[in-house]
């Protein structure tokens, strides 16, 4: 990769990719200039010893291929992740059908030729031609090409898991796929075209940065040149001595502007970028990137986020004059054919309680499911019919049956309702038996990521469909700073734009469809690839994991490469104090010998002092290019304490380390006799 | 140092910090947007004022009409001056029977008095007929600086207004910034100075006896009252050659340190004007200490090299010591009734803020206590710097310091509440950069030709200093003169207007631009992750900001000037 890097650090060399960046370009043009004083010098008129223009030209050039080196390192490793992805891009044979029907004709066309809104049949051991929705079917897929994970994952008709990849494959089982993609718009191209850049402009901040950069370079450009005439009138002045030369100029000039931000600056994007494709998501603009560091207000859903995806029973609350065992008994046999978490963990709390285990199924139970109408469970065994239901739901129940629930259990249920946890109340037939408390599981940690997400200045806000008592209790356990309970798409939707009224940048997650209108009115929106196509188009950024707790990792990146180029640029610019103090006095040395005074660094002879300082200045940003790929370490901190941290190490160290980097170059200079 | 000097700037900075704040707060209910008891105890005097001169008060105009007013305004200004000394000698209040100013004079005088400048190429009570000074210049000095107190105040409203199209109207504000805060404050001033014995008439120079047997004329004229406009207004054209110096315009120690007072009273007052109005008033104390932090270390080092004397002089019988009998240090072209410490002090003031008035010979101070005023010029007069401009001008560096430091805090860059983008950022460095390259182009132009080297008196490095502080005065509208160099040819005239002109109105137009989109953004609540700007922190940052752009694009030029020249004293030469 390096020598990759290598070779396009002299291709980039070119003056039309050097004119995109204004510092580089005025160092460029600099070289050129010294290139030309170098060759009169060997015609023989020469305005300084041809040996000391010689090297002051090569350390230019060398700082800038330095710079070309940094931005192509960058690239390269998108590059290699690029042509990965590419190899998994072949055309294939798809199977389009006429109809969406797995019966339907079968007509062989090329991949490359298939438009959104075609559809396709794709079976066991076939690459999926083109980003999709299922139809029909339901099936393993291996998605390794895209996400680097290789376990298969179930892709099936309806629902948030409808939505497939081009270049996955199918490992079982048959899927009709409707194409939704027309070709060079597929993800996999998007990312491609992500990953190499091709697509990389400018962000907002890299504009403004670039315009304090410009501003610099002009500064420092019209002080060095207008140092000329300065120098002219002072021999006249002075009577002795000879104004300053072209080579020392130019020297004085590229040490003073901020090459070393300038080199790295589109190094830094990049390599934002990059991290983020190691941290597996995707972005789909350098500005999304950039936008996650401003994030004020973190939207989570509670469900897989904060909690871990199921609700555990962990209680049984019997109903006055009834038993425990007789409760636990009663919801284990409504609970033996529920397959969902929740059923499943009350059989396991009545097994670890009562040992109910090796209990047979009775062969005339008959399970009720779960339905929208009732919101209730439950079996009939005989002339039992037992029953599970949240509150309300069970007290209509009771109602039907000419009875009520007894105060003393609707209490209980509140009672555990106000804990944070879910009350499930269990009926027989008009008597009550008692409460099953369901609770939510806090992610391990969880609660250190927010108070560190506090400390950085962010708000979260946790988002469930639970009642206001539960998300309370829950949001206190967990630590978020708010929360939205009984949140539909519309709530979820205005909370956003309530906040964004505010000026606030809000981030969230999401993968179901009906997370879409939320996700594309979010500043920062992450989709989950495991989502719906629908969620994906609407997000900023697609996480290949699917996981809800990296929007936290997204928002350090995004601050890191931020904090990566002021670190960068106050080093440059509190660089200049050094570089000053070693050119002016060998500028002005033959004009003005007293101004040797300020030769604080004692440097050999006024050429070994120029010349230190422009190696100085071209070395630095080799030094600093493993910085500006890694970024500056993040730590959660609040703002001030962050701004002293790093002024401290980069303001500070900035003014710091040129004296002690040109002083031992300048004595290396004198023992290689150069000096 | 002596005690007494330390005595004087710390009884100085007291005074001044007393009051600061009431000022302030007064100048913040004259330019609220609501009617305030400030407001409505001269709203009858506004309206007749509106009405006679057909303005529409009520207006709110968006930032281009505001610039457009305020350049119309100005350039018309520089018409009247200009007109005005071309016809003196028709014009009545001419006893002395002055003829028409030189053409290239009479430019280079108007467009230095309606840019708050006041840079003086000719010798006012040789010159100048009454009428001129009073009708011309005195009102120039009102109408610049209310024009300063405008545009700053257009910006503050940038960063206290949210989501709005307009940043107020510029007829209404330098009404009131001459009605409210001008006018009185300098007719008290005025009566102060008039008590310790400034001259206030029109009559004709006195022809004097003097001790010796000899015959001497006394100019005289309506000096008092434009002496008070001149140091409140931060303009520091003197009503004689002498400014400051002239035992009229200044005569004591007393009237020395209310001339001190009144330079830093408004530029100090307004970042009160600033925090009140923004809603949050430690950003304007942070302000004034980033511009304290600055002033005081120079204004000691100024007071220090003088009290120093010449190093040339170290060496011989000279005795250079304080003593209750003696000054000692460089008393060259000092007063005797002030002193080191108040000449000194003044010096610095006078060339923090943009006043450019002087009482004393600035081309006679130390190598390094010349160093001092000439930088302070080029920092760009944001340390006070003058009325509403160098408040507006240190919002440039504070928009360019947050904008690193916010970088650096992992965010995009915040200030009040505000985003700080690429617009802003272009307008800050535009305002950052125009005085900046003003100063080191139009000094190698002069370096250049012949007829910029012309008016040099001194030979080698003093010379060039002579130059340079000349264009770094112009280019930074502060006025004030190195002497030494003769600047009233039609070269220097020229090049010091042009100067003049580009460092006032581009500045003010590019700050009224980002006034006018910071106006239109919302306002973005503060939380942990924002960079605070009301700390020491952020003050230490935005000094260094402030140093580092100074510093690095001058100490090029300063080397060659008093810089070398104090190393070379050193030595003995």
């Amino acid at each position: 990769m390096a020598t990759r890097a290598l070779v396009d650090a002299f291709r980039k060399l070119d003056p039309r990719t050097q004119f995109r960046n204004p510092v580089m370009f005025v160092v460029f043009v600099c070289s050129v200039l010294t290139t030309l004083l170098w060759v009169q010098a060997l015609a023989g008129h020469g305005e300084a010893p041809t040996g000391f223009i010689f090297w002051v030209t090569l350390w230019l050039w060398f700082t800038l291929l330095f710079a070309n080196f940094a931005e192509a390192l960058a690239e390269g490793r998108g590059k290699a992740q690029a042509d990965a992805l590419r190899g998994s891009r072949r055309d294939v044979a798809a199977k389009k059908l006429s109809a969406p029907r797995q019966d339907a004709q079968i007509v062989f066309t090329p991949s490359s030729e298939l438009r959104s809104g075609h559809h396709v049949l794709v079976e066991a051991g076939d690459i999926v031609p083109g980003d999709g929705e299922i139809v029909v079917g339901a099936a393993s897929v291996d998605e390794s090409a895209i996400t680097g994970e290789s376990a298969p994952v179930i892709r099936e008709a309806g629902g948030d898991r409808s939505a497939v990849t081009g270049g996955t494959r199918v490992l079982s089982d048959w899927l009709v796929v409707r194409i939704t993609s027309n070709p060079g718009e597929s993800f996999l191209d998007r990312m491609i075209s992500m990953v190499e850049g091709a697509s990389r402009r400018k962000t907002p901040n890299e504009i403004a940065l670039t315009i304090l950069l410009a501003k610099f370079t002009l500064i420092f450009l019209l002080a060095c040149a207008t140092l000329l005439p300065y120098s002219i009138y002072s021999v006249q002045a002075a009577g002795s001595g000879n104004p300053i030369t072209l080579t020392v100029l130019v020297a004085l000039l590229v040490c003073l502007i901020p090459t070393t931000i300038g080199a790295l600056l589109s190094a830094i994007g990049i390599a934002g970028m990059d991290r983020m494709i190691r941290a597996n998501v995707i972005a789909t603009s350098g500005r999304a990137v950039e936008a996650a560091g401003d994030v004020d207000v973190l939207l989570l859903d509670k469900t897989g986020t904060i909690t871990l995806g199921n609700r555990q029973a962990v209680a049984f609350h019997a109903a006055p004059g009834i038993e425990e065992r007789e409760l636990a008994e009663a919801a284990d046999l409504a609970s033996r054919a529920d397959e969902t978490p929740e059923g499943r963990s009350i059989v396991a709390l009545a097994e670890a309680r009562f040992s109910l285990h090796g209990r047979r199924r009775d062969k005339d139970a008959t399970f009720v499911p779960f339905t929208a109408q009732t919101r209730m469970s439950g079996v009939d065994v005989g002339t039992r019919h037992i029953r599970k239901g949240a509150i309300d739901a069970v007290e209509r129940y009771l109602e039907g049956q000419d009875s009520h629930m007894p105060p003393l259990v609707r209490r209980m249920a509140e009672d555990v309702a106000r804990r944070g946890a879910t009350p499930l109340i269990v009926v027989d037939g008009a008597l009550t038996l008692g409460v099953i408390e369901l609770k939510d599981i806090v992610k391990d940690g969880i609660k250190e990521r927010f108070a560190e997400m506090r400390r950085m200045g962010i708000r979260t806000v946790m988002i469930t469909g639970d009642n206001p008592l539960t998300a309370a209790a829950i949001a206190a356990e967990a630590g978020v700073d708010d929360f939205l309970a009984e949140a539909t798409p519309e709530t979820k939707l205005k909370l956003i734009r309530d906040m964004q009224a505010e000026n606030r940048l809000v981030a969230m997650c999401g993968d179901g469809t009906n997370d879409a209108p939320a996700l594309a009115q979010a500043d920062v929106a992450v989709a989950m690839n495991s989502g719906t196509q629908a969620a994906k188009e609407a997000g900023n950024m697609v996480d290949l994991d699917s996981n809800p707790t990296k929007l936290i990792e997204v928002v350090g990146i995004g601050k890191q490469m931020l904090i990566t180029r002021g670190a960068l640029t106050t080093f440059s610019i509190a660089n200049d104090i050094a570089k000053y103090f070693a050119i002016i006095p060998a500028a002005f040395a033959t004009t003005y010998p007293a101004l040797n005074a300020l030769n604080v660094m004692h440097l050999a002879t006024p050429q070994s002092a120029i010349l230190s300082a422009v190696i100085f200045n071209a070395l630095i940003i080799i030094f600093l290019i493993p910085l500006a790929l890694k970024g500056v370490a993040y730590r959660a901190l609040g703002a001030a304490a962050l701004l002293r941290r790093n002024l401290l190490v980069y303001g500070l160290g900035g003014i710091v380390a040129p004296f002690v980097g040109i002083k031992l170059i300048d004595m290396l200079l004198v023992l290689l006799g150069l000096a | 140092m002596t005690t007494n000097d330390f005595l004087q700037i710390g009884l100085y900075l007291v005074v001044l910090l007393a009051l600061v704040k009431p000022m302030g707060h007064y100048m913040a209910l004259v330019f609220a947007d609501e009617p305030n008891r400030v407001t409505r105890f001269g709203a009858g005097a506004e309206r007749l004022l509106y009405r006679l001169a057909g303005i529409r008060s009520g207006e709110d105009m968006g930032w281009k009409r505001y610039a457009m007013a305020m350049l119309v305004f100005n350039v018309a200004g520089v018409a009247f001056v200009y007109l005005l000394q071309r016809t003196q000698q028709w014009l009545p209040l001419n006893p002395q029977h002055f003829a028409a100013v030189a053409p290239d004079s009479a430019m280079n005088t108007a467009v230095s008095f309606v840019t708050n400048t006041n840079w003086q190429g000719y010798a006012g009570e040789s010159t100048m007929s009454y009428l001129t000074q009073a009708l011309g210049l005195a009102v120039q000095n009102f109408l610049s600086a209310a024009t300063g107190i405008a545009v700053l105040i257009a910006v503050v409203r940038g960063f206290a207004r949210r989501g709005a199209a307009a940043v107020g109207n510029f007829w209404v504000d330098v009404t009131r910034a001459t009605l409210y805060v001008l006018l009185p404050f300098s007719i008290v001033i005025a009566l102060l100075l008039v008590s310790q014995g400034v001259v206030q008439n029109v009559a004709p120079y006195l022809d004097v006896a003097t001790l010796e047997h000899g015959r001497q004329t006394l100019p005289m004229g309506p000096a008092a009252s434009q002496v008070a406009i001149k140091m409140l207004g931060t303009n520091g054209g003197g009503f004689f050659n002498a400014n400051s110096a002239h035992p009229f315009e200044n005569p004591t120690p007393f009237s020395n340190f209310v001339e001190m007072i009144a330079i830093f009273l408004i530029p100090g007052a307004l970042c009160c004007t600033f925090g009140r109005m923004v809603g949050d008033r430690r950003q304007g104390w942070a302000i004034l200490a980033t511009m304290l932090v600055i002033f005081v270390p120079l204004a000691v080092g100024l007071v220090a090299a003088e009290q120093a004397g010449n190093p040339a002089l170290h060496g011989l019988a000279v005795d250079a010591h304080a003593t209750a009998l003696q000054s000692g240090g460089n008393m060259e072209g000092k007063e005797t009734r002030f002193g080191i410490a108040s000449s000194g002090l003044f010096a610095a003031i006078t060339t923090a803020a943009s006043c450019g008035a002087v009482n004393a010979m600035h081309d006679s101070l130390t190598p390094l206590g010349g160093l001092v005023p000439m930088w302070l010029m080029q920092l760009g007069e944001v340390v006070f710097g003058g009325v509403g401009s160098g408040l507006y001008g240190m919002l440039a560096f504070a928009v360019v310091a947050v904008f690193i430091a916010g970088l650096m805090v992992g965010r995009t860059p915040e200030y009040l509440g505000k985003k700080i983008e690429a617009h802003e950022m272009k307008m800050a460095s535009l305002a950052v950069l125009v005085p900046c390259a003003l100063v080191v182009v139009c000094t190698a132009v002069a370096v250049m030709v012949p007829a910029g080297v012309a008016g040099v008196a001194n030979p080698g490095a003093h010379g060039f200093s002579e130059i340079l502080y000349a264009v770094s005065s112009a280019s930074n509208n502060n006025g004030s003169a190195f002497g030494g160099l003769s600047a009233n040819t039609p070269f220097w005239n020229v090049l010091l207007a042009i100067c003049m002109f580009l460092a006032r109105f581009p500045l003010a137009i590019a700050m009224l631009a980002m006034a006018g989109s910071l106006a239109a953004k919302g306002h973005v609540p503060p939380s942990a992750g924002t960079l605070p700007t009301h700390t020491p922190l952020f003050v230490t940052l935005l000094t260094c900001v402030v140093i580092v752009v100074g510093a690095l694009t001058f100490l090029p030029a300063l080397a060659l000037g008093p810089i070398v020249e104090h190393l070379t004293s050193l030595t003995g030469h």
